[in-house]
C-alpha cells in the first residue's frame, strides 16, 4: 500500500479526483446509508443543486447528511453549476445543519468541490456571508461531525461544510487553500505550473496525513472510479469507526465533552513561531 | 487606485508647515487615489488620512488604523513577539516562503512584523482588544501566526470581559501555507465562540480591500459588520469574476455602499466617525465597561445627581 501511494504524483491524483466518473456524494450517500430523504431549498430565496442534503439511517442511528453534488457529465455539470454552490446552497446547509442540531443527529458531509461560486449573482446574495454562518453553525453543532473528501476539496466553498470532529479523506482525493491552477498563477505567474503547485502545496490526502491536517486515509487501492463498491465499502466502515468513537466521547461527558474538543482542535490548528515562550502577556 | 508618495515637493503647488508635532517630512505629497489631487501629507494626516475633495479613504497601516481609534498611549500590543513559520518548506523559484516574510517584517518602512496586530486599547476611557490587519504584509493574508494571534486575541478578551474590534482587509488566504491557511477560517470562528459565550460582543470594521477567506468568516460573523466608504468587499476578486463571466462589472459593484443595499452589513461608516460609533455601541452592549467618570457623566446628563 504505501509503495503503491508513493507511486502516484500529487498531479496524477489530482486528475483522478477530478475524473469524470468518479463517484459522487449521492452516490457514497445510497450506497452506505438506508432511507435517505433528500431535503430542498433553503426556504428563502430558492434551491441549488450544487449542494445535496437530508436525514438518513446508518445502522440504528439517524444521521444528518450534506454533499457537494457535482455531475457525471455537461449535462448534469450545468445543473450542478459543476459543484459550486451559490449562498442559497450554503443556506439550505445551515438550514439542515440547525435541523440536525435540533434533533442531535450526527452530521455527515461528503466534500466535492472545485470551491464556492465566483459569479457576480453569488456576490450580490452574500456568498463570503453565507460560507462564514456554515462555518460558525458547524463551530458549536451539539452532535458528532464527520467529513469526507471524496474528490476535490477547494477552498473557502469546501470548508463550508468540512468542519468536523473527524476528516477522512479517499486515498486519491485533494484538499487545498486554492486550486493547482490559481496557486501557479498567483505564486508562479504561470497556470501551466500547476502540477508544481500541486506537489508543493501538499495538497493530496497522504501530505495532509502527514501534516495531521486530516485524521485518517481511507485507501483506494484501484482509483474509485474503477472499483467503486470497494470504495464505498472502505468508506462505510471508516464511517462507523469514527462515528462509533465520537458517539462513546458524548455519551461519556455529553455535549460539553464533545464541543470543547472541537474547540481545543481548531483552536490548535497552525504552525507559528514565537520568540517567547510564554507569550509576552 | 494606489496611491503614490511623492518625496520631492512638486513646484506647482506650496503649503505652509503649521503643524510642529507631526514627524512627517516637510516635503511630502500624496497623490489621492480617488481624485488624483495632490494632498500635503500632513493635512492628509489631520483629516483621518481622508481626501479633503473627494473622500477617498487612504490605506492605511495596522499601526495607523489602530492610533487613530485608540486614546493616546492606550495602546498595548500583544504577541508581537509570534511570528510567520512555514509548515510546508514552502519554495517558489528561488524564494524560500519565510525569508520573504521575514524580509517583509524587517523593511524599514513597515511598522508590523505579521499581517496582523493585536492588543489592547482604550476609546475615551472605554477598554476593547483590537486586531487589525496590515495589506502591505502580504496582502494580509491570513496565515497561521495570524490565526493564532487573533485566537489568543479573543480568548484574553474573554477572560476579560473585553468587547473585541476587528479591522479587516485581505487579500485571502497565505496560500503559501497551503491547507493551514484555510483551517484558520474555522480556527478563527472558533476562537470567537470563546467571546460568544462570554456573551461580549464582536465588532467588525471592513477596510479596502477584503477579498476570500478573511471576509469568509470571523469579519462577516460578527456581531456587528460595519465597513468604510468605498471599501471594496468581497468572496471572489473582481478579476476572477469577470474571468468566469467574461463581462465588466459594473461601476461600484462590491462596494461597502452596494454591500449595504444588499443587506449585508449593518452601516457604511466614514472613517472620521468609527471612533464615536464604536463608543456608542460598547456602551449599548458592554455598559459595564463605562467607568466610574462616565457614569457619573451619564448620570448627570439624565438630570440625576451622583454627587454624595
Ligand atoms: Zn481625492
Amino acid at each position: 500500500m504505501a509503495a503503491e501511494q508513493q507511486a502516484r504524483t500529487t498531479w496524477d491524483r489530482v486528475t483522478i479526483a477530478r475524473h469524470p466518473q468518479r463517484p459522487r456524494a449521492l452516490d457514497f450517500v445510497n450506497a452506505i446509508f438506508e432511507d435517505f430523504v433528500e431535503l430542498h431549498g433553503d426556504r428563502q430565496y430558492r434551491d441549488d443543486r450544487a449542494i445535496i442534503g437530508g436525514p438518513a439511517r446508518l445502522g440504528d442511528q439517524s444521521v444528518m447528511i450534506l454533499g457537494n453534488q457535482k455531475g457525471r457529465n455537461t449535462r448534469e455539470n450545468l445543473d450542478r453549476n459543476f459543484g459550486m454552490a451559490r449562498p442559497e446552497g450554503y443556506r439550505k446547509a445551515m438550514r439542515l445543519m440547525r435541523m440536525g442540531a435540533q434533533f442531535r443527529f450526527p452530521l455527515i458531509t461528503f466534500v466535492d468541490t472545485p470551491g464556492a461560486d465566483p459569479g457576480p449573482r453569488s456576490e450580490e446574495h452574500g456568498q463570503a456571508f453565507a460560507i462564514a454562518e456554515c462555518i460558525q453553525t458547524l463551530t458549536t453543532y451539539p452532535a458528532p461531525i464527520v467529513s469526507i473528501v471524496i474528490g476535490e476539496g477547494g477552498s473557502g466553498g469546501a470548508l463550508a461544510i468540512g468542519v468536523a470532529d473527524r476528516i477522512l479523506m479517499l486515498e486519491n482525493a485533494i484538499y487545498s487553500v486554492a486550486s493547482p491552477e490559481a496557486s501557479a498563477s498567483i505564486l508562479w505567474k504561470d497556470a501551466g505550473q500547476a502540477p508544481a503547485a500541486a506537489e508543493a502545496m501538499r495538497i493530496s490526502a497522504p501530505d495532509l496525513m502527514e501534516l495531521g491536517l486530516i485524521d485518517r486515509l481511507i485507501p483506494e487501492p484501484q482509483p474509485a472510479h474503477d472499483d467503486a463498491p470497494e470504495a464505498f465499502a472502505r468508506t462505510a466502515t471508516e464511517l462507523r469507526q469514527a462515528l462509533a468513537t465520537l458517539l462513546d466521547i458524548a455519551t461519556a461527558g455529553g455535549e460539553t465533552a464533545l464541543l470543547r474538543e472541537r474547540q481545543e482542535r481548531y483552536l490548535a490548528i497552525g504552525s507559528w513561531l514565537d520568540a517567547s515562550p510564554n507569550g509576552n502577556n | 487606485m494606489r496611491e503614490i508618495i511623492f518625496r520631492r515637493k512638486p513646484s506647482f503647488r506650496t503649503g505652509r508647515d503649521d503643524d510642529q508635532q507631526s514627524n512627517v517630512p516637510d516635503d511630502m505629497w500624496r497623490k489621492c487615489g480617488g481624485c488624483g489631487d495632490l494632498i500635503y501629507a500632513r493635512e492628509l494626516e489631520r483629516a483621518h488620512h481622508v481626501c479633503p475633495r473627494c473622500s477617498y479613504h487612504f490605506r492605511l497601516s495596522a499601526r495607523q488604523r489602530i492610533e487613530l481609534l485608540a486614546d493616546a498611549d492606550s495602546y498595548e500590543p500583544w504577541d508581537e513577539s509570534l511570528t510567520t513559520n512555514d509548515p510546508l518548506n514552502f519554495t517558489t523559484g528561488n524564494e524560500r516562503y519565510i525569508e520573504r516574510a521575514r524580509a517583509i517584517a524587517a523593511r524599514s518602512d513597515n511598522d508590523a512584523n505579521e499581517a496582523l496586530s493585536s492588543g489592547r486599547i482604550e476609546i475615551d476611557g472605554r477598554p476593547l482588544v483590537v486586531a487589525a490587519t496590515d495589506f502591505s504584509f502580504m496582502g494580509a493574508s491570513m496565515g497561521s501566526a495570524y490565526g493564532e494571534k487573533l485566537a489568543r486575541a479573543c480568548r484574553r478578551a474573554a477572560e476579560r470581559g473585553l468587547p473585541v474590534l476587528t479591522i479587516s482587509s485581505s487579500g485571502g488566504a497565505r496560500m503559501q501555507e497551503g491547507l493551514f491557511s484555510l483551517m484558520q477560517m474555522a480556527k478563527t470562528t472558533a476562537a470567537f465562540d470563546l467571546l460568544r459565550a462570554a456573551r461580549l460582543p464582536h465588532f467588525s470594521l471592513l477596510v479596502d480591500p477584503c477579498y476570500g477567506g478573511v471576509t469568509a468568516s470571523y469579519a462577516a460573523t460578527a456581531d456587528i459588520v460595519i465597513a468604510e466608504p468605498g471599501a471594496r468587499i468581497g468572496f471572489a476578486g473582481p478579476r476572477v469574476i469577470e474571468q468566469v463571466t467574461r463581462q465588466k462589472l459594473p461601476e461600484g459593484f462590491q462596494t461597502a455602499e452596494f454591500l449595504l443595499d444588499h443587506g449585508l452589513i449593518d452601516q457604511v461608516v466614514p472613517r472620521a466617525e468609527v471612533r464615536a460609533t464604536l463608543a456608542t455601541l460598547i456602551d449599548l452592549f458592554v455598559p459595564q465597561s463605562l467607568n466610574a467618570q462616565q457614569a457619573a457623566a451619564r448620570l448627570v446628563g439624565a438630570g440625576v445627581s451622583s454627587g454624595g
